[in-house]
């Protein structure tokens, strides 16, 4: 059981990580969201499931209830993380931001 | 004991990837790279909160981190809105 909670910590922690780098390497606006937003929601999942695990694991009553309230915590970050990064992304889009190095802009075409 | 003390080692690495995400907050070109920034420090302390109260043995952590999640995704909401072209 301990060795299924450190890899799931060791996967969390390895995605988030993926998640800053990407935010800091790429070049514009929308890779940005692209891969901090994805590795960062894997990575969570991955961390709260740990945490899950865990109090299940330990059981009683605090154990359950921090493994109850861990998946709560998780089912809202599913939730809003991918609806807050489209948000972001239409507002930067109809703000006037252009993708890097765009040539043709097919949404600005179709409307 | 051992498995307490990993979710605080995992807390702490989440502490850096912060940091390094602060970055990004600080230096960004325009105000869409920091909305964007700022919105992956939210998912990462939601994440680091349960971590942490897992690794501390408080429920009420976690508690916490399901009204930030909340409250930081309206505040991106409105982030987002505000990038459209202001406020109407």
């Amino acid at each position: 059981m301990n060795v299924l909670i450190y890899v799931f910590l060791a996967i969390g922690a390895v995605f988030n990580g993926l998640g800053a780098i990407a935010l800091i390497r790429f070049p514009d606006v929308y890779t940005r969201i692209h891969g901090a937003t994805k590795c960062t929601t894997f990575g969570s999942i991955f961390s709260i499931l740990a945490v899950v695990i865990y109090g299940f694991a330990r059981g009683g009553g605090q154990g359950g209830t921090l493994a109850v309230h861990a998946l709560i915590a998780l089912l809202f970050l599913l939730l809003t993380n991918p609806t807050g990064s489209h948000a972001l992304a239409r507002g930067a889009y109809r703000g006037g931001i252009k993708p890097f190095r765009a040539v043709v802009d097919r949404l600005e075409e179709k409307r | 004991m051992i498995a307490e003390l990993s979710f605080g080692v995992a807390a702490a690495v989440l502490l850096a990837f912060m940091c390094v995400s602060m970055l990004r907050l600080a230096i960004g070109p325009t105000a869409a790279d920091r909305a964007v920034a700022l919105d992956t420090i939210n998912t990462l302390v939601v994440t680091t909160m349960v971590l942490l109260g897992a690794a501390f043995g408080q429920v009420i952590y976690v508690d916490v981190a399901i009204v930030y999640a909340l409250l930081s995704f309206v505040g991106t909401l409105y982030i987002a809105r505000y990038l459209e072209g202001g406020l109407k």
